[in-house]
């Protein structure tokens, strides 16, 4: 009989190797479904991984894959610091679209002024909005011991309903012959979130993605805030005892998540989408989630996890209208890669061996939340 | 502005069907976080069980089988969250989330040659007598049989839970360490929970498919999933009031649509966001009232679990 | 909107850089190649799907002189500007956007790329390559408008929209003045489901309206769920929309209003291989074949079926037009005096109900 056994540490190698095993494994079974569907299985799989780094378009798809990427590393980074200490912020969706929400109402609020001040403040607003909504959740635990899992989540709902009160009511376009969605913010120049190298689509949502990933590798490994939220995460006792105040590392991990869900919002909506509509919110904070934990929580591996995950979404619509592959079928591959990376997962943090269980020191402390078993 | 077209009655009998298939996903999810697994991937299973539900009572022509086909759709789905949540270790939320994603590529993949077809259809069932009551028989005995299956699902979990395996099982989901301790089998509980979960997110699905709309279309569960969980939370995991939660989630939209078409003039995203904020209000009333053990959230809610000896 | 330095930047930079980035637009040697953004999944039963259809249409009419591509679901917003570029990049020479989110993308896609052709569904914006098609929904509702109002006992129609938008007021109000015209007692319900597509709400839509009164439903949602709900009322009628949702012949569903779009379609390539294609703002109807009847089935009593068809065949040979004086609106005011025809640009910013519907639409 097979038997997990935990490693005393996670394992560096498996580490680096599983998120390579995944991929491959995704490669061969998602071969196989392409080619029932009738299709080219080498084919498609060099379209979907090869194409948009290296392909005939490489110089469009190349930034287009930052773009992409851009909002879900920012979000992810946020809600890593979290999960790591056992905060477990699910609703950034909630605080993606309030942050564009607050973003783009203080900016129409001086619309058509043509001031340099009004992106900043848009981006401090979406910031601050996208906080606040995070807070909620934060609050409530902190005050009367909700489960902020739930919270947040019910907060989503919430906030796509916002939404849609919005983009058909005070933010609708009052040009826009009466259909649901703001007027376009990357038309209006004030507030445009533009091209920072000409040509190339990439905004400053990648930019603050890029240095979200910088912030956070310092704050992790040089900072006390780093310290207590790793200390948190693997012994709240521990982190009691050396002076961590739970509530403030709720509230801090909570405003963190939520400002960055925000600016991803408020960049994103200046930006690549342009206006505040009904559909406005595509995912990207549930996805964002995912992509944390492929990551590992770690900032290096956020920044690769979001890259992997922009490269499925842009080379699966490439797949789409080169091979005329179903949506459907890029949907099937998407989650299976998924579940490869983090069955695949096991191996870092667990030793399989024959023979019987024994009974060994390492059995976690479980009176508190812990993240996954590879996140420690 | 006429309300006088409003009938109560009328109202709450559709509020009965309107709030089915959120209800039997609900229960089902209810189970599993009564044993300490938070799935996520509700929507994604509802939607696996909408199609195979629908592909088996078109082939079979009958809509029994087809809910048969949906239940076992809809586990086998929640087989793959089971594998790799319990004995992979992964987390349930990305886990979860990601099972939604695969539910839904899965879904409209095998939907393709389902197009346009209409499904077998399905007769109510009115029971004699109870149907001729005034007011409760058109509310509660006039509808087809799977209203009526959910709410003796809702009752059998209700009594489930107060059973010897119901106490194990709870046992396991307040504090799994505990119960593995006492040698109760962890993982194995929470497996035959997760596939109750999938059976019933399953059936929730084909109801939209085969009762509902009855057609397969891409998108038909449309969130449904989604609010399921709410429903659960909103309950504070308790049967009985997740039929009221249901009620509550499905009357809202019944009610504003019926306030509609009376002229009333109704600020529909208000009134579909009152639901979710009157559920964060119950959290926190439950969270921060007397008898706080007892109804807050499963203890084990979301951990993972490794058996270490 | 106002140009200066940084709109020029923003457009002008990003075309001249992928031209100059060399990009290897594929060469077109052999068939055109023809793109089509979808904004749901092809198995939507109802938008995409027709679109769909049309693209089929064309596949069949050129054979291997055209070559067609397609994405589904394609987000409004973000995603679509890449995926209209990736279509362009991929050698595309015509792209059809079908769905009114596309708008400000397409237009950004045009922009870099001027020896590409666009067309946007719904919208109004144009340039030079980029032309906007419609089709005339309004005239279909007319004829059924005209059904609803023979058929109903209790003289309550209900009418399911989507959004309060011109397309939605054109067929809510269009539907009313012709069945009012054949029965002067009716009156209308108007849900406002605020989605295009999510089959409980419309079931739970219908059911209310059902439950009020209504025996003829009107829907201007895509699933089938109302027909459903219907059947199960029993005699209570409904009409397919943007497909034939033949599923429900012969009752509930008494006929339909089917959006075919394989004629626009195939005459624009043509346009295109002829070297004649021209932007234009083009509005399509029944005479175009953009909008058709489907079959009105025997549940119709025979005079009410050729009252409708020859209403079908007035507006066809364009001898009438569905909004045409005297008509009030809403709050008694004139809108059209005897004879006075509604003009396009009138109906494209319709929103105001006319005189006899109660209620009022959402802002």
């Amino acid at each position: 009989m097979i038997v997990l056994e935990k490693r005393p540490a996670p394992s560096r190698g498996w580490a680096l190797a599983t998120p390579v095993l995944a991929v491959l494994a995704t490669m061969v079974v998602g071969g196989l479904l392409f080619a029932a569907l009738g299709k080219d299985p080498v084919l498609a799989i060099r379209t979907i991984f090869w194409d948009p780094l290296f392909g005939d378009f490489a110089s469009y798809t190349r930034p287009q894959l930052l773009i992409k990427a851009g909002p879900l590393i920012l979000i992810a980074i946020g809600l890593s610091f979290g999960f790591r200490a056992g905060i477990w912020n699910i609703g950034a969706e909630g605080q993606y679209v309030l942050g564009a929400l607050t973003g783009a109402a203080v900016g129409l609020a001086f619309y058509p002024s043509e001031s340099r001040l009004i992106f900043p403040l848009m981006v401090l607003a979406g910031a601050l909005g996208g906080m606040a909504w995070a807070l909620i959740p934060a609050l409530l635990k902190v005050r009367f011991g909700t489960n902020e899992i739930l919270v947040s989540l019910m907060l989503v709902y919430v906030a796509t309903n916002l939404l849609a009160y919005a983009a058909l009511g005070p933010l609708q376009n009052p040009e826009g012959m009466g259909f649901p969605g703001s007027r376009n913010l990357a038309q209006w120049p004030a507030a445009a979130n533009l091209d920072l190298l000409p040509g190339t689509g990439v905004h400053w949502g990648v930019v603050a993605a890029g240095l979200a990933v910088i912030a956070a590798y310092i704050l992790l490994s040089r900072h006390v805030f780093g310290f207590a939220v790793r200390l948190a995460g693997q012994s709240p006792r521990a982190a009691a005892f050396a002076g961590v105040s739970p509530s403030g590392l709720v509230y801090a991990c909570m405003a963190i998540s939520g400002a960055l869900a925000g600016l991803a919002g408020v960049f994103e909506v200046t930006g690549p989408a342009g206006q505040i509509s009904i559909d406005f919110n595509v995912s990207y904070g549930f996805t964002a989630i995912i992509v944390a934990f492929l990551g590992r929580l770690h900032p290096v591996g956020i920044l690769l996890a979001g890259l992997l995950m922009a490269l499925t979404y842009i080379g699966g619509e490439m797949a789409q209208t080169q091979l005329g592959l179903p949506a459907a079928a890029v949907q099937l591959f998407q989650g299976m890669l998924l579940f490869f990376l983090l069955a695949m997962d096991l191996l870092t943090t667990y030793r399989l061996r024959l023979g019987h269980q024994r009974v060994t020191a390492t059995r976690p402390v479980a009176t508190q939340p812990h993240p996954a078993g590879g996140t420690r | 502005m006429d309300l006088s077209g409003i009938s109560p009655i009328l109202l709450l009998a559709s509020l009965m069907v309107a709030s089915t298939p959120i209800l039997l996903a609900a229960l089902g999810e209810l189970v599993v976080e009564r044993a300490g697994i938070l799935n996520l991937g509700v929507e994604g299973m509802m939607i696996t069980g909408a199609i195979t539900g629908f592909a088996t009572a078109v082939a079979t022509g009958s809509p029994v089988l087809g809910f048969l086909g949906a239940a076992a759709g809809g586990a086998a789905l929640s087989v793959l969250f089971a594998v790799l949540v319990l004995w992979l270790k992964s987390n349930q939320v990305a886990t979860g989330l990601a099972l939604t994603l695969f539910g839904l590529g899965l879904a409209s993949l095998v939907g393709q040659s389902y197009n346009g077809i209409r499904a077998p259809e399905m007769a109510d069932i009115t029971i004699p007598v109870l149907s001729e009551l005034p007011v409760l028989g058109p509310i509660l005995f006039q509808h087809d049989w799977v209203v009526y299956l959910g709410l003796a699902l809702v009752a059998a979990v209700w009594w489930f839970l107060r059973t010897q395996a119901g106490l194990t099982l709870r046992a396991v989901g307040e504090n799994h360490e505990a119960a593995h301790a006492l040698g109760y089998k962890v993982l194995r509980l929470r497996f035959f929970a997760i596939l109750f979960g999938g059976a019933c997110a399953g059936l929730g699905g084909a109801y939209l498919s085969l009762v509902r709309v009855p057609q397969w279309t891409e998108g038909v569960t449309a969130g449904a999933g989604w609010i399921a969980l709410a429903i659960v939370v909103f309950a504070s995991w308790r049967p009985l009031r997740l039929l009221l939660g249901a009620w509550l989630f499905g009357g809202i939209s019944v009610l504003q649509l019926n306030l509609q078409a009376a002229n009333v003039p109704v600020p529909v995203e208000v009134l579909s966001m009152a639901p979710y904020v009157i559920t964060i209000l119950v959290l926190v009333l439950i969270s921060s009232g007397r008898g706080r053990a007892a109804l807050a959230a499963p203890g084990s809610l979301g951990q993972p679990f490794h058996a270490s000896r | 909107m106002k140009l200066n330095r940084r709109t020029l930047l923003a457009s002008g930079a990003t075309a001249a850089t992928l031209a100059t980035l060399g990009l290897p637009v594929r060469a077109q040697e052999g068939p055109l190649k023809v793109g089509f953004i979808y904004v749901g999944p092809i198995g939507d039963g109802g938008w995409t799907y027709q679109h769909d259809q049309g693209r089929l249409a064309v596949e069949e009419h050129f054979g291997d002189a055209v070559e067609t591509i397609y994405q589904e679901s394609v987000p409004e917003g973000a995603d679509a500007e890449r995926a209209i570029t990736q279509m362009v990049l991929s050698g595309a020479k015509l792209i059809f956007t079908t769905s009114f989110g596309y708008m400000d993308p397409t237009v950004n896609v045009a922009t870099q790329f001027p020896d590409v052709r666009f067309e946007h569904a719904t919208g109004y914006k144009t340039a030079p390559n980029l032309a906007v098609y419609d089709a005339r929904f309004y005239e279909g509702r007319a004829v059924i408008g005209t059904i609803a109002g023979r058929m109903t006992k209790t003289n309550k129609i209900g009418y399911i929209g989507s959004f309060p938008i011109p397309e939605v007021i054109q067929g809510i109000n269009s539907s009313f003045i012709h069945a009012r015209k054949v029965n002067p007692d009716v009156e209308m319900v108007v849900i406002w489901a605020y989605t295009w597509f999510d089959p409980a709400k419309e079931a739970d839509a219908a059911k209310a309206m059902i439950e009020q009164g209504v025996d003829v439903i009107l829907q201007h949602t895509d699933s089938t769920a109302p027909q459903a709900a219907a059947q199960e009322a029993g005699n209570v009628f409904t009409f397919g929309q943007a497909s034939d949702m033949e599923a429900f012949k012969p009752t509930p569903r008494i006929s339909s209003i089917i959006d075919n779009w394989g004629p626009y379609y195939i005459q624009r390539i043509q346009a295109v291989l002829d070297g004649t294609w021209e932007s234009q703002s083009f509005w399509g109807g029944i005479a175009e074949g953009e909008v058709l009847i489907g079959e009105i089935t025997e549940a119709v009593p025979a005079e009410v079926k050729a009252e409708a068809e020859a209403l079908r065949d007035q507006i066809a040979s364009k001898a009438y037009h569905p909004f045409t004086g005297p008509l009030n609106k809403q709050d008694g005011s004139v809108w059209l005096a005897e004879g006075q025809v509604a003009t396009d640009e009138e109906l494209r910013g319709l929103n105001f109900y006319v005189e006899g519907i109660a209620g009022e639409i959402p802002s």
